[in-house]
């Protein structure tokens, strides 16, 4: 049962993904973008994740995808139909593409050798006695309080820094 | 095997297909109960003419929406055209899966009395004691707050949707507005849920209500401040009047849904009157107890247990939603740069404030 919906969600996911990037028109990328993250969260609830399924679909679909459309509304989209995409960039892409599929399949290849896996089932078996919410929480205020502490920091900086930018002269 | 079945798809489908069916229902006569009332704040009768005091008005309107013509604006594209309305509708009504009607426990005894005739007694009740065949919801999930606020947010993407793939100027700028207001307005909403959640230590709607219960008193009651706040940035969320700047007449022509007409400019309406029972369900979950009555613990007031807690929760609905009609008859429209100042400078930070207050009261 669990495979079935596990396939159907990671082949919506994966054309949707492909369409993403293949789709001419850049509203139609974005609506596909949101169908491949709405799918993605529903890898999340088959996981049992459903704190990180929720807080996927609030803050991608119901923050981010929502400034990206609002920017692409702005720009005129018929005329960037008819021109040709990232075509000063293409060697950029192809070298990271190259370098990120290579690290794709080195990590399907041999990713199971190299991390160990042992400490993550412990880790499991204590989260899954308290509740998906609260064990984020608590892990997010006692072992990882300083990465989470700096990615505030960064995200303060980051909007102070909008801000300043579009501040006009007085 | 079967109790499964009977408990995992059978029970749910008929609750979802009862609930769509009331909330539909309940969205035409919102739509009646509106225009009355409003009619008689202006001093007119309103609706009169279909059946008795316009009582079958909803019904010919909803005709009326099913055989307009349905127009496609011919630069428009066609495919999220079509699509917009029905992002916009779905997530209104998926929210109420989530939403408690009654309490935990509520079918039970017309379950076992339908499913006695055809089961065993020991399976019967293992469906009956399983809560969600026998509770007054579709589902009780531990992330349920979230959820209401994840899937409503996807309802945003509707509006935007629209108001671009129409082609046309206003509205693109309708949808732009509604898309501002409602991101900003979801800032403050949320913060007024957190300061609930603190004080019940939960995320499910059903053990929020049950904490009440426990407490003794509606969260009404110790959180008076987060309620305001919940129920004017519900009025902004849904584009209800003061707020409803996304549709403003005189300026914007109709806002998002200008080029929509019949069947799909249907599907928008139901889901702003949708989204106005959904925040209304929402305000009464969190803030007047959900289907409890008043003063769930007080022995003298032990009579109001009569009226079933379904009939409770649905009065309680009412009251929110015929408050909303009422600002909506009284208030004059907001300017668009008063209502950004009113959300980012005024709710958020008393909203923040209210957090931070709690936060460390409970803390003490």
């Amino acid at each position: 049962m669990e495979l079935i919906f596990f396939y159907i969600l990671a082949g919506i996911l994966v054309t949707f993904s492909i369409l993403t990037v293949t789709a001419p028109n850049p509203i139609r990328s974005a609506v596909y973008l949101i169908s491949a993250l709405l799918s993605m969260a529903g890898l999340f609830f088959l996981l049992e994740a459903e704190f990180v399924g929720a807080v996927q679909v609030l803050v991608y679909v119901g923050g981010i995808m929502v400034l990206f459309l609002f920017v692409i509304m702005l720009v005129n989209v018929r005329e960037m139909e008819t021109q040709r995409r990232a075509s000063r960039h293409w060697k950029t892409a192809v070298v990271l593409g190259v370098v990120l599929s290579s690290e794709l399949i080195f990590l399907v290849v041999r990713g199971a050798d190299i991390f160990s896996t042992e400490g993550i089932g412990s880790n499991l078996i204590v989260e899954a006695q308290t509740r998906n919410t609260e064990s984020v929480g608590s892990l997010l205020y006692s072992t990882y309080l300083l990465p989470f502490e700096i990615a505030s920091i960064l995200l303060l900086v980051a909007m102070v820094g909008a801000v300043v930018l579009t501040m006009k002269e007085k | 095997m079967i109790e499964n079945l009977i408990i995992y798809f059978l029970i749910p489908f008929i609750k979802i297909g009862a609930i769509v069916l009331i909330l539909s229902g309940a969205i035409a006569y919102l739509t009646l109960l509106e225009r009355k009332l409003i009619a008689h704040i202006q001093v007119r009768l309103g609706p009169m003419r279909v059946g008795w005091h316009g009582l079958l008005q909803p019904i010919a309107d909803g005709l009326k929406f099913v055989l307009k013509e349905d127009i496609v604006p011919s630069k428009a594209d066609a495919l999220i055209f079509t699509l917009a309305p029905m992002i916009s509708l779905i997530p209104a009504f998926v929210v109420f899966s989530v939403v408690p009607f009654g309490p935990p426990g509520m079918f039970e005894g017309l379950l076992r009395g339908i499913l006695s005739r055809f089961l065993e007694s020991a399976s019967v009740e293992r469906i009956v004691s399983n809560p969600i065949a026998s509770g007054g919801f579709v589902t009780d999930i531990n992330i349920a707050v979230l959820f209401v606020l994840s899937v409503s947010s996807v309802g945003i993407l509707g509006v935007i949707l629209g108001g671009w793939a129409s082609n046309s100027k206003y509205p693109l700028l309708g949808a732009l507005r509604s898309s501002a207001q409602m991101v900003s307005y979801e800032v403050a909403m949320g913060f007024a849920i957190i300061s609930v959640l603190l004080y019940a230590g939960s995320l499910s709607l059903v053990e929020i209500v049950q904490q009440q219960q426990a407490g003794g008193w509606w969260y009404f009651f110790i959180q008076p401040v987060a309620f305001f706040l919940l129920l004017v940035c519900g009025m902004a969320e849904t584009n209800r009047l003061p707020f409803d700047l996304p549709e403003a007449e005189t300026e914007l022509v109709g806002g998002f849904h200008t080029e929509y007409s019949g069947f799909r400019f249907s599907l928008f309406f139901l889901a702003e009157y949708a989204n106005m029972i959904t925040v209304s369900a929402l305000a009464v979950t969190l803030f007047w107890g959900g289907w409890l009555p008043p003063f769930p613990n007080v022995p003298w007031l032990g009579f109001l247990g009569i009226i079933p807690p379904v009939a409770w929760f649905l009065i309680k609905v009412f009251l929110i939603l015929y408050l909303f009609i009422w600002v909506r008859g009284t208030l004059p429209r907001f300017r668009f740069d008063q209502l950004m100042n009113y959300g980012w400078k005024v709710f958020l930070p008393i909203a923040l404030g209210h957090v931070i207050l709690y936060a460390a009261i409970l803390a003490i």
